[in-house]
C-alpha cells in the first residue's frame, strides 16, 4: 500500500475514528486502526466490538492494499506534524511495518494483518430514514445526562429510541432514566420510523454520535434493527450494537395529575442551588425547597459543616410545601432548559416532581424527591 | 503466660461474711458480697507478703491487690465463653458436661465451654474436628436471639455504670470510669467486682474484667486471668510486663506484620521498646509509630461510644454441599430476608451487596456489587444476590453461603423512589405488610414461594 494525503484530513478523520478505541485492550488488533486505499479513497477504521467507525478520506492512491497499525500512536504522530503538511503512508515490502514520511519527519510504525480486524458492521438493517442533524443533537443533549451507570440494571445504560403515537401526530422520542431522574423528548418523526423497533443506544455510542454532529443542517441517515444501529453523517460511518433489554415502562412514573405549579426564572434558581449546595457534603446532597405564596426558600443542612438558605422568588400560589431533591440533578436539569423559566409541576414531599422548559412543549424530566 | 502483677488472689469461694469496713484501708463492700474482695493498699509493693494472702476482713483467699487499683480506670470486661456459658444457666444439666455452641455436623465451634477447651476444643475449629477431640461433648446450635438479649441485659448493666460503654461485640465492650467514684462512692475496682458478682447473680454467667489505664492493656489484663478473672495492669509494671510478651499480642500485629518483623528479628515487644519511635516509623511507616507507643504501653485511644456499625450480615453452612442455583436460592433468600430484618430494626440501610461462598475445599469467593440506592428491603437485596450467585454455580460445590449489607446509611436515605421500576414500591408496600404479619404471627406465617416449604419449624425453647 502506498497513499498520499494532506495531514488535515487525515487528522480530521483519525480524530473521528481513533476515539472508538479503547486505552487498554487485551486483544492486539482492537488498539489498532484499518486503513485500506482503493480507488481514490483512504479508509480508516476502528473498532471495539460494540461500535465500529468508518472514515473516508480522499487521497492519491499510488498502490491500493490495507494494513492495521497502533490507533493512538498514528493519531498522536499526525496530530503533532505541521499544519498543511503532506503525508505518504507506505507498507514495507516484507510487509512488517508501515513508513509514515512528512516532510522531513519518517515514522516507522509495526503492522498488524488487515484480515485479523474484526468486522461486526455486517447485517441486516430493517428501517432506514433521515433526520436532521439537529433533531437528533436536540434528542441527545436533552437526554443524555440521565443515562445510568449501573451495571445491574444495563437496559438503563443507554437512551431508548422509540416512536409514538400522540395527539400532534407521530414522534420520534428519546428517554433516559437512572431511576433518580428521567428526560424525555420528542420530535416529529422523521418519514420512514414508522413501526422501528424500541432500541436502547449504549452511552459510549451516544457520546460517539454526538461528537459527529458537528454541523446542525447536515443530514444523518439511519438505518437500524432491534439489534444494531448504523448512521452516516458526511464521510462518517458509525456502526453499534445496541442494548439487549427492555426499557422500563416509564409512561407510569411520569406524573399525570400533580396540581401545584410552580414557576421559576431558571437562571436565579439554579445560582441559588448552586450557591446554597456549597454547604453539602458528598453524601448528602440534599436541598430542601420550602414553598409558600409567591415565595420559595432554599435549605442545605450540613450536620458537620453548617448550614445555608437563600430566598428567591417564583410564581406560586398552590398550598405551602416542604420537598428536597439532589442538587446536582437540579442544575443537570436546569442546564438543559432552553428558556429564562422552569415550571416544576408537584404533588406532595414523596412523589415525582415534573419539570418543563416554558419555552420547550416537547421535553419534560421527572425528579424524584429526596427525604430531607 | 501467667503475668508478674502485683498481688496475689487464687480461685475458690467468694468472700461471705460481712464485716466491718476499715476507713483506713477501704475494703471492699462485704455486704454487697462483692467479688473478688478488693483491697487497696496504696504503699504495699509487691508481692505481697505471706499471711496477708486472705481477706482481712473476711478471710476469703480471693484478694486482689495492687498498688494502681485506685488510680485505674479503663476496664474491658469479657464475657466467659459466652454462648456456651448461656446454654449451661439455661439447662443445669450440661453444667459438668463439655458443651460446644455451633452449627449442625458441618458447622463450625462458635463457642464452647471450658470443659470442652481443656480437651483441646477450640472455636472456629471444623465441627468433626471438634468431635474428634471431644466425642462426647453436647453440641448445639446457636440461638442468636437468646445470646443477643442477654447481651443486651449485660450491657444494660454496664450502661448503670458509666455512659462511656464501647462495645466491641456482643459479649466484650470498654467501660471508661473515670469520674465515677464519687457517684459510686467507690473506686473503679471496686464498681467492677461488684458489677462481676452481680451479672454472676443476674444474669447466671460469668465475666472476666481487665482494669488498667488504656484500652490496649485492659484488653490483654482481660485474657490473662480467664476465665472468672479479675487482672489489674498498672503503669508501673506496664513495660516491664509488655517486654516479654510476644510482638502479636500488639493490636493490629497480625500474621503478616509479624513476620515481616520477625524477618528483622523482632519477636518480643521489649526488643521495640529499644528501638526509638524514628527507626520504629522509618521502617514500618504508620504501624511503626503506633508500635513504638504501644510497645512502651501507651494507646491514646478513648473509650467512645460513637463506634459505628459497618456492615450486617447472615452466613449459613449446609449440612451437605451444595452446587445448583435451585438449591441455593432459597437459602440465599432466607440469609436476605435476617440481614433485612437487623437492618429495619436498626432503623438503617446499606447500599453494598456482598455474597460469600465458601466452596467444598475452603476457598472463600465473595462478590459485591454498590447498589445506585441504598435499601433494607429484603426484596431488593436478594435481587442482588440473585444477580450475583447466578454466575458463581458453575459446578462448583459450596459448604457455605453467606449475605452481607455494607456502606450503610440512615433509614430515611434508604429506598427512594425509582423512576426505573414502577412495580418497586408496590414491593415494598407487600414486604412491609409480610414484615407485619410475621411480627405478629412468627416468622413462618408468611413466606415468599421460593422460601416456602423449606424453612424448619422454629426450635422449641432448651430448658
Amino acid at each position: 500500500m502506498r497513499v498520499t494525503l494532506e495531514r488535515t484530513h487525515l487528522l480530521k478523520s483519525l480524530t473521528h475514528v481513533h476515539r472508538v478505541v479503547e486505552r487498554r485492550n487485551t486483544i492486539p488488533i482492537l488498539s489498532n486502526v484499518l486503513l485500506r486505499a482503493s480507488g481514490g479513497d483512504l479508509q480508516l477504521k476502528a473498532t471495539d466490538l460494540d461500535i465500529d467507525a468508518l472514515e473516508t478520506v480522499a487521497a492519491v492512491v499510488e498502490a491500493p492494499g490495507a494494513t492495521t497499525v497502533p490507533a493512538h500512536m498514528f493519531y498522536d504522530i499526525v496530530r503533532k506534524l505541521p499544519d498543511g503538511a503532506q503525508v505518504s503512508l507506505e507498507t514495507t515490502a516484507d510487509g512488517s511495518a508501515l513508513t509514515i514520511v512528512s516532510g522531513r519527519s519518517r515514522f516507522s510504525l509495526q503492522m498488524l494483518p488487515e484480515t485479523d480486524f474484526p468486522d461486526i458492521s455486517a447485517g441486516e438493517l430493517s428501517h432506514r430514514f433521515k433526520m436532521p442533524a439537529k433533531d437528533l443533537r436536540k434528542l441527545i443533549d436533552r437526554t443524555q445526562f440521565a443515562i445510568s451507570t449501573e451495571e445491574i440494571r444495563y437496559y438503563l445504560n443507554g437512551i431508548y429510541f422509540h416512536t409514538v403515537d400522540t395527539a400532534e401526530g407521530p414522534k420520534f422520542r428519546a428517554v433516559a432514566t437512572d431511576g433518580h431522574r428521567l428526560a424525555q423528548t420528542d420530535i416529529a418523526a422523521p418519514e420512514g420510523s414508522k413501526g422501528m423497533p424500541g432500541i436502547i443506544v449504549p452511552r459510549k455510542t451516544v457520546g460517539e454520535i454526538q461528537k459527529l454532529l458537528e454541523e446542525p443542517e447536515e443530514e444523518v441517515l439511519v438505518e437500524l434493527s432491534d439489534a444494531k444501529i448504523r448512521l452516516s453523517v458526511g464521510a462518517v460511518v458509525l456502526t453499534s450494537k445496541l442494548i439487549d433489554g427492555t426499557f422500563p415502562d416509564y409512561g407510569r412514573v411520569i406524573p399525570q395529575g400533580n396540581d401545584k405549579e410552580l414557576r421559576v426564572e431558571k437562571a436565579d434558581f439554579a445560582e441559588a442551588v448552586d450557591r446554597v449546595s456549597t454547604i453539602s457534603s458528598e453524601r448528602g446532597r440534599a436541598v430542601k425547597l420550602t414553598l409558600t405564596e409567591g415565595k420559595m426558600v432554599l435549605t442545605v443542612v450540613n450536620p458537620d459543616s453548617g448550614s445555608a438558605t437563600e430566598e428567591v422568588h417564583v410564581d406560586y400560589d398552590s398550598d405551602p410545601l416542604d420537598i428536597g431533591f439532589n442538587a446536582r440533578y437540579l442544575l443537570d436539569i436546569t442546564s438543559q432548559l432552553g428558556s429564562d423559566m422552569a415550571i416544576f409541576r408537584l404533588a406532595d414531599p414523596g412523589s415525582p416532581t415534573l419539570i418543563q422548559d416554558a419555552g420547550d412543549t416537547d421535553t419534560l424530566y421527572v425528579l424524584m424527591p429526596m427525604r430531607v | 503466660m501467667r503475668p508478674p502483677l502485683a498481688g496475689t488472689r487464687t480461685r475458690s469461694g467468694a468472700c461471705r461474711r460481712a464485716l466491718d469496713v476499715r476507713p483506713t484501708q477501704r475494703i471492699a463492700d462485704h455486704r454487697l458480697r462483692t467479688w473478688p474482695s478488693v483491697r487497696l493498699l496504696p504503699r504495699l509493693p509487691a508481692p505481697a507478703r505471706a499471711g496477708e494472702r486472705r481477706c482481712t476482713a473476711c478471710g476469703s483467699p480471693r484478694v486482689l491487690r495492687h498498688a494502681e487499683l485506685g488510680a485505674l480506670t479503663i476496664a474491658h470486661v469479657d464475657c466467659d465463653a459466652f454462648f456456651a456459658a448461656i446454654e449451661k444457666r439455661d439447662d443445669p444439666s450440661l453444667r459438668d458436661r463439655p458443651v460446644i455452641v455451633g452449627g449442625g455436623r458441618r458447622g463450625v465451634v462458635s463457642t464452647c465451654c471450658y470443659i470442652a477447651r481443656i480437651r483441646g476444643v477450640r472455636s472456629a475449629m471444623p465441627m468433626f474436628k471438634a468431635l474428634e477431640a471431644c466425642p462426647d461433648a453436647v453440641v448445639i446450635k446457636p440461638n442468636g436471639t437468646k445470646y443477643a438479649e442477654v447481651g443486651r441485659q449485660i450491657r444494660e448493666m454496664m450502661l448503670a455504670l458509666t455512659p462511656l460503654v464501647e462495645p466491641l461485640s456482643i459479649d466484650e465492650a470498654f467501660l471508661d470510669l473515670a469520674g465515677t467514684e464519687r457517684l459510686h462512692r467507690a473506686s473503679a475496682a471496686e464498681v467492677l467486682a461488684r458489677f462481676a458478682r452481680r451479672v454472676e447473680a443476674e444474669v447466671g454467667i460469668t465475666v472476666s474484667v481487665g482494669l488498667s489505664y488504656n484500652k490496649f492493656l485492659a484488653k490483654i489484663a482481660s485474657d490473662l486471668d480467664k476465665p472468672r478473672g479479675f487482672a489489674v495492669i498498672g503503669r508501673a509494671e506496664a513495660p516491664t510486663f509488655l517486654a516479654r510478651q510476644p510482638v502479636s499480642l500488639i493490636w493490629g500485629v497480625g500474621k503478616a506484620s509479624q513476620e515481616k518483623l520477625a524477618g528483622d528479628g523482632i519477636r518480643l515487644i521489649g526488643q521495640l521498646q529499644e528501638m526509638d519511635a524514628v527507626t520504629l516509623a522509618r521502617r514500618y511507616g504508620a504501624m511503626g509509630l503506633r508500635l513504638a507507643k504501644l510497645a512502651h504501653g501507651e494507646d491514646a485511644r478513648r473509650v467512645s461510644t460513637a463506634g459505628k456499625r459497618k456492615s450486617v450480615s447472615a452466613e449459613t453452612t449446609f449440612d451437605e454441599d451444595l452446587a445448583t442455583l435451585a438449591d441455593l436460592r432459597p437459602i440465599a433468600r432466607r440469609l436476605a430476608e435476617k440481614v433485612s430484618a437487623q437492618l429495619k430494626s436498626h432503623g438503617i440501610g446499606g447500599q453494598t451487596v456482598t455474597l460469600k461462598l465458601k466452596t467444598r475445599d475452603f476457598r472463600i469467593r465473595t462478590r459485591s456489587r454498590r447498589l445506585h440506592d441504598p435499601t433494607q428491603l429484603a426484596d431488593r437485596l436478594f435481587q442482588t444476590i440473585d444477580a450475583l450467585l447466578a454466575p458463581e454455580t458453575d459446578g462448583t460445590r459450596y459448604r457455605l453461603i453467606g449475605v452481607g449489607m455494607s456502606d450503610l446509611v440512615e433509614a430515611k436515605e434508604a429506598d427512594p423512589g425509582d423512576l426505573a421500576d414502577p412495580g418497586a414500591a408496590r414491593r415494598a408496600a407487600a414486604e412491609k405488610a409480610m414484615d407485619a404479619v410475621r411480627q405478629k404471627f412468627g416468622k413462618a406465617a408468611v413466606e415468599t414461594g421460593l422460601v416456602f416449604g423449606s424453612r424448619k419449624p422454629d426450635r422449641p425453647p432448651r430448658g
